[in-house]
C-alpha cells in the first residue's frame, strides 16, 4: 500500500524556477535559420554554385569567347582543341560560344515558365482556396481538365498558327505547368487559413486583404518557393524533349535541346556535339533540384527523412 | 447580482449534418468566471467560436452587453464588438504565426485599429503588454518559436489583451501546456481578472482544469450542457450522471483516497424531445426528462 516518505529524504537542490523558463539562444528570424539549414546542405551549396557558373557564362559568354553563336569558322565538325574548346559543328560554328548562348535560350524558357505558372498559379490557388465552396469546386475541375491535354498537342496546334519560336514552347509549358502551383498554393491557403493565428487575427478585426498580406503570402511563400525551383528544370527538360521531335526553337538560335538533337545526328563522327550540350541540360537540371530538395528540407527540418 | 454581460439563447451551430451545438442556452455574468467543460469534440470550441462571431450561427440568439451580436453589423459596430471580445487559443504553437515576432503579434491589433500615435507610443504599448503577462521587453523582437509552450501563451494573452475588452473566451488555453506550468498560466488570468475586471468564458476538457479559476462551471456532452451550477454546486452536489462520472475521473492529490478512487462510468441514455433544463435548486439547472432528473436528484 502508499507509504508516507519521511520529509527528511529530500534534498533541495535548488533550481530556479523563473530561470528554468528564460530563453538561451540569439534572436533569428525564420528565414535566417532556413538559410543557416540550407547551408549545411552540401548537395545544395554544390547546386547553387554551378547554377551561378552557368549563369556567368551564359551572361558573359560574349567576353569569354572571341566567336559569335552563327560564326562559321570554315572548320566542320573539328574535335575539341585549344581554339575550340568544345570542338565545332557541321556548319563550322564553336560548340563552346554556341552552348552558353543555348544556356541562355534554355535557363530563359524554364524561367519564364516558372513565372508565368507563379503567376496564374497563385492568384487562381489562392482565389479558390480563399473563397472555397462552389467557385473552388469550378476552378480546380478546370484546372483538372487542363492538366488531362497533352502539351505535345498543344504545341503541335500552336506551330501551325504561330511562327516556330519561343513563343509556342513557353505558351505550351505553361499552358498546363500552372496547374501544379495553383493546386500548391491552394492547398497552403487551406490549411493557413484555418490556423489559430488567423482566427486570432479575424477576432482582432483584421480585413482579407490584412489576413493575405500578412498572414497568407509570409506562410505560403517557402512552398512557392520551392515550387518554382523544381518548375525550372522540368521546363529545361521538356524543352529538350519537344527539341527532339523537332519542335524546338529554330535554326541559327540554339538551345541545349536543338544543340543535343542535332548532335545526335552525328554521334558516330562528332561526339562531343551531343556531350557537352547534354551534360550540361543533366548537371542543371540536377543543380535545381538539389536547390530546391534543399530549401524544401530547410524550411520544413520536421519533414526531412 | 453582477449585471449580465452575455446571453446565449437556443444556440445552434450545426457543420451540414453534425450538429456539433444544438440548442444551449447560458448567460455569463459581469466579472465572473463560467466554465465551460465537456470531452474532445462535444463542441465547446465551436460554442465559443461562435460567440465571438468567427462562425455564422444556425440558430439561436447571442446578446453581449444588451445589444443582439449576430447578423449583419456596420463597421463600426464590429469594430466596437472587436475591442470588447477576444479569444485565447488552445494551440500555443498554432495560434501565432512563425513568420512574426512577438512584438508584430501582440501590436496586430492596435495596428488593424490605428490605436497609436507613433511608433515610439507603439513600442511602449508592446511592453507594457510583455510586461503585464510575465515577460520581458526585450521579448518583443523574438519570433514565437524561440518560445516554450507556457511563454508563447503568454504572448496570445498579451494580444487578446491588446484591445483591452471586458470579456475573454478561453479555448482550453492550459490544455497543451505542461503540468508544471498550467498553474502558472491559471494564476496569471486570474490575476489579469483581478486587475482588469475582466469576465471570462473559461473552456476546459476535464473539471480538474477549471477548479481553481470557476464561479459557475457549464458541462456539455454531445452538443448540448447537461448540467449547469455554482462551482461548488458541482463539485459537491453534482446531478447529472455525465457529471459524476467527470467528476470521478479527476485524479485526487491524497494518495490514500486515490488508491481508492474508482471511476463511475457514465452510460450515455437517449434524451427525447421532451428533455429540458430544470432548475433542481436555485441557479443550479440539469438538462433530462421529468422522469430522469427525478430519478438522479433523489439518488
Ligand atoms: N468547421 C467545421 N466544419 C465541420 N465540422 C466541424 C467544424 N468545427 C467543428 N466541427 C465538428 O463539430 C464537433 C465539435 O467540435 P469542437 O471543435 O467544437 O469540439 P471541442 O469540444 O472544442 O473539442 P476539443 O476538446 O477536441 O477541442 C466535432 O465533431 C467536430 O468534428
Ligand atoms: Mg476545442
Amino acid at each position: 500500500m502508499t507509504q508516507q516518505i519521511p520529509k527528511e529524504k529530500f534534498n533541495i537542490v535548488g533550481g530556479n524556477h523563473a530561470a528554468t523558463d528564460q530563453l538561451a539562444a540569439k534572436s533569428v528570424s525564420f528565414w535566417k535559420e532556413v538559410w543557416l539549414r540550407f547551408g549545411h546542405n552540401k548537395l545544395a551549396i554544390v547546386g547553387i554554385i554551378i547554377l551561378i557558373i552557368v549563369a556567368i557564362m551564359a551572361i558573359f559568354v560574349p567576353i569569354f569567347s572571341p566567336y559569335t553563336y552563327s560564326q562559321q569558322l570554315g572548320v566542320y565538325n573539328g574535335p575539341p582543341s585549344a581554339k575550340n574548346w568544345f570542338g565545332t559543328d557541321d556548319l563550322g560554328r564553336d560548340v563552346f560560344t554556341r552552348v552558353w548562348y543555348g544556356a541562355r535560350i534554355s535557363l530563359f524558357i524554364g524561367i519564364t515558365a516558372a513565372v508565368i505558372d507563379l503567376i496564374i498559379g497563385v492568384l487562381w490557388g489562392s482565389v479558390s482556396g480563399l473563397v472555397g465552396g462552389r467557385v473552388d469546386d469550378i476552378m480546380m475541375r478546370i484546372a483538372d481538365v487542363l492538366t488531362a491535354v497533352p502539351y505535345l498537342l498543344v504545341v503541335i496546334i500552336l506551330l501551325v498558327v504561330l511562327k516556330p519560336g519561343l513563343v509556342p514552347i513557353i505558351i505550351a509549358l505553361s499552358i498546363t505547368g500552372w496547374v501544379n502551383m495553383a493546386r500548391i498554393v491552394r492547398g497552403e491557403v487551406l490549411s493557413i487559413k484555418n490556423q489559430e493565428y488567423v482566427l486570432a487575427a479575424r477576432t482582432l478585426g483584421a480585413s482579407t486583404a490584412h489576413i493575405i498580406s500578412k498572414h497568407l503570402i509570409p506562410n505560403a511563400l517557402g512552398a512557392i518557393l520551392v515550387t518554382m525551383t523544381l518548375t525550372i528544370p522540368s521546363a529545361i527538360f521538356t524543352e529538350a524533349f519537344l527539341s527532339f521531335l523537332g519542335l524546338g526553337v529554330p535554326q541559327p538560335m540554339a538551345s541545349w535541346g536543338t544543340m543535343a538533337s542535332d548532335g545526335n545526328n552525328a554521334i558516330d563522327t562528332a561526339p562531343w556535339r551531343l556531350i557537352f550540350p547534354a551534360v550540361l541540360i543533366s548537371i542543371t537540371i540536377f543543380a535545381f533540384n538539389a536547390v530546391g530538395d534543399g530549401l524544401r528540407d530547410a524550411l520544413d527540418p520536421k519533414l526531412r527523412k | 447580482m453582477a449585471e449580465k454581460i452575455l446571453e446565449v439563447k437556443n444556440l445552434k451551430q450545426h457543420f451540414g449534418s453534425i450538429k456539433a451545438v444544438d440548442g444551449i442556452s447560458f448567460d455569463v455574468y459581469e466579472g465572473e468566471t463560467l466554465g465551460l467543460v465537456g470531452e474532445s469534440g462535444c463542441g465547446k470550441s465551436t460554442t465559443g467560436r461562435s460567440i465571438i462571431r468567427l462562425y455564422d450561427i444556425t440558430d439561436g440568439e447571442i446578446t453581449f452587453q444588451g445589444k443582439n451580436i449576430h447578423g449583419k453589423k456596420s463597421k463600426k459596430e464590429l469594430k466596437q464588438f472587436n475591442k470588447e471580445m477576444q479569444m485565447i487559443f488552445q494551440d500555443p504553437y498554432a495560434s501565432l504565426n512563425p513568420r512574426m515576432t512577438a512584438g508584430e503579434i501582440i501590436a496586430e491589433g492596435f495596428d488593424i485599429h490605428g490605436m497609436y500615435k507613433n511608433k515610439k507610443e507603439r513600442k511602449e504599448k508592446i511592453g507594457t503588454l510583455l510586461e503585464s503577462v510575465g515577460l520581458n521587453r526585450e521579448h518583443a523582437n523574438r519570433y514565437a518559436h524561440e518560445f516554450s509552450g507556457g511563454q508563447r501563451q503568454r504572448i496570445g494573452i498579451a494580444r487578446a489583451l491588446s484591445l483591452d475588452p471586458s470579456f475573454i473566451i478561453a479555448d482550453e488555453p492550459i490544455s497543451a501546456l505542461d503540468v508544471s506550468i498550467q498553474a502558472q498560466v491559471v494564476n496569471l488570468l486570474r490575476q489579469l481578472q483581478k486587475e482588469r475586471g475582466l469576465t471570462y468564458l473559461f473552456i476546459a476538457h476535464d473539471l480538474s482544469m477549471v477548479k481553481y479559476i470557476s464561479d459557475r462551471i457549464a458541462v456539455m456532452r454531445r452538443g448540448k450542457i447537461v448540467e449547469l451550477g455554482t462551482a461548488e454546486d458541482i463539485y459537491n452536489y453534482p446531478v447529472h450522471p455525465y457529471t459524476k462520472s467527470l467528476l470521478s475521473a479527476i485524479p485526487l492529490p491524497d494518495p490514500i483516497s486515490e488508491a481508492t478512487r474508482t471511476r463511475i462510468p457514465y452510460e450515455h441514455e437517449e434524451v427525447g424531445d421532451d428533455a429540458k433544463s430544470h432548475e433542481v435548486f436555485p441557479g443550479h439547472f440539469v438538462f433530462g426528462t421529468d422522469a430522469q432528473v427525478k430519478e438522479w436528484y433523489t439518488h
